[in-house]
């Protein structure tokens, strides 16, 4: 489970070199839209020669990948399936395309014979992947979808704004989709870098419509993602404070605080301390 | 006589260049060729005797790349020549 996820340009040398010191749980090495198309190979050959010397050991290692209608898939496949990537991101997702892919990599993992199964994340970025989402995230090797604004509103052919109401429709498709099927939703990249109290309400907003994570363009946002992503300390004490006194309750409900708790609220306490532990905010256990 | 390239003279990458000749040859230009020359040729060589090559002129044109930057630099300017040839 991943707050933020960085894309770093792949033919960029000094951005891939420091990729693992951004502080991102996820890092999306780019092959797609931030490489021109004569530097495609060289950006392949940099991720993959970097992937292979050295060990990230401290994030996630996804690369998004060229799309079905370019001569460079099954390149950037043969070259990265490997038991260093953890997940590949497919631009222009549908259920065919994922499908094509998931057959190519079953083959070169089995070739290779690789010691894990290579993941995917979609992108969801056309009003035609959107009516798909479900049949989409469902798919075995699918851990979560990515929501890709920049081009869904372009398809659309709409103007993207700040505030995104023209997105809202799509992000809650998104969201409900990948929870519907215990998957990750990870939500648009916040576009204005310089923006930082915009990338805030913004982050805000995509926790509070069911996102798991954020995707972000440049690693001045990384901190602002995994902040507003984990619970706070608030909640991680009073979901420690549930947890404790649901041990020793007898009835299906009890009040803490004034306040009800029953099955939905332990059930959320304990989401937040798998979050708490996994992203290393609990102190030392107080009982 | 074809030439090929990779990389770039920006921060931290370099640019390889490749042409066929008869025994290797690697030449090195580096802002921190005091330091790192030596090292950076016998990376190159090394590069070059795994893959088999043995007749290549390559210049490498450093501007503070790391070690997996030159060596994918040299393998993608490899390829590239390769292909050239196709």
């Amino acid at each position: 489970m991943s707050r933020s996820l960085l894309f770093i340009p792949g033919n960029n040398p000094s951005m891939i070199q420091n990729s693992d010191l951004y502080g991102a749980d996820a890092v999306i090495f780019d092959l797609e839209d931030s490489v021109l198309m004569e530097h495609k190979d060289a950006a392949r050959d940099l991720v993959k020669t970097y992937l292979e010397q050295l060990n990230l050991l401290n994030c996630q290692v996804i690369v998004r990948i060229n799309g079905m209608k370019t001569p460079f898939l099954k390149m950037d496949l043969e070259a990265l399936s490997y038991d260093y990537v953890d997940a590949f991101m497919i631009p222009n997702a549908t259920h065919g395309a994922i499908e094509y892919i998931t057959n190519q990599i079953k083959e070169l993992e089995q070739t290779r014979q690789l010691k894990k199964e290579i993941q995917l994340i979609p992108i969801i970025e056309t009003p035609y992947a959107l009516l798909q989402v479900k049949e989409i995230v469902k798919m075995d090797r699918v851990i979560g979808v990515l929501f890709g604004a920049e081009d869904y509103t372009t398809n659309m052919s709409i103007k993207r704004t700040k505030q995104g109401e023209e997105i809202l429709f799509a992000r809650n498709m998104i969201s409900i989709a990948a929870k519907a099927y215990n998957k990750e939703a990870y939500d648009t990249p916040f576009t204005d870098v310089n923006d930082i109290d915009g990338l805030k309400e913004d982050v805000k907003l995509a926790k509070q419509l069911g996102f798991s994570g954020k995707a972000a363009i440049h690693p001045r946002q990384i901190d602002m993602i995994n902040e507003l992503f984990s619970p706070s300390q608030e909640d991680i004490l009073f979901a420690q404070r549930i947890l404790k006194q649901a041990k020793k309750e007898t009835k299906g409900a009890f009040s803490i605080d004034g306040k009800m708790i029953d099955t939905p609220i332990i059930t959320r306490a304990q989401k937040i301390i798998i979050q708490a532990k996994l992203y290393g905010l609990l102190g030392e256990p107080n009982d | 006589m074809k030439e090929s390239q990779a990389g770039s003279v920006e921060s931290c990458d370099c640019r390889i260049t490749v042409r066929k000749q008869q025994g290797n040859t690697v030449e090195v230009k580096s802002i921190v060729y005091e330091l790192y020359g030596d090292h950076i040729k016998n990376l190159i060589l090394d590069t070059l005797e795994r893959q088999n090559i043995k007749d290549i002129y390559v210049l490498c044109e450093d501007k503070g790349a790391v070690d997996f930057v030159i060596v994918s630099r040299l393998v993608t300017a490899l390829k590239r020549l390769e292909n050239s040839d196709e």
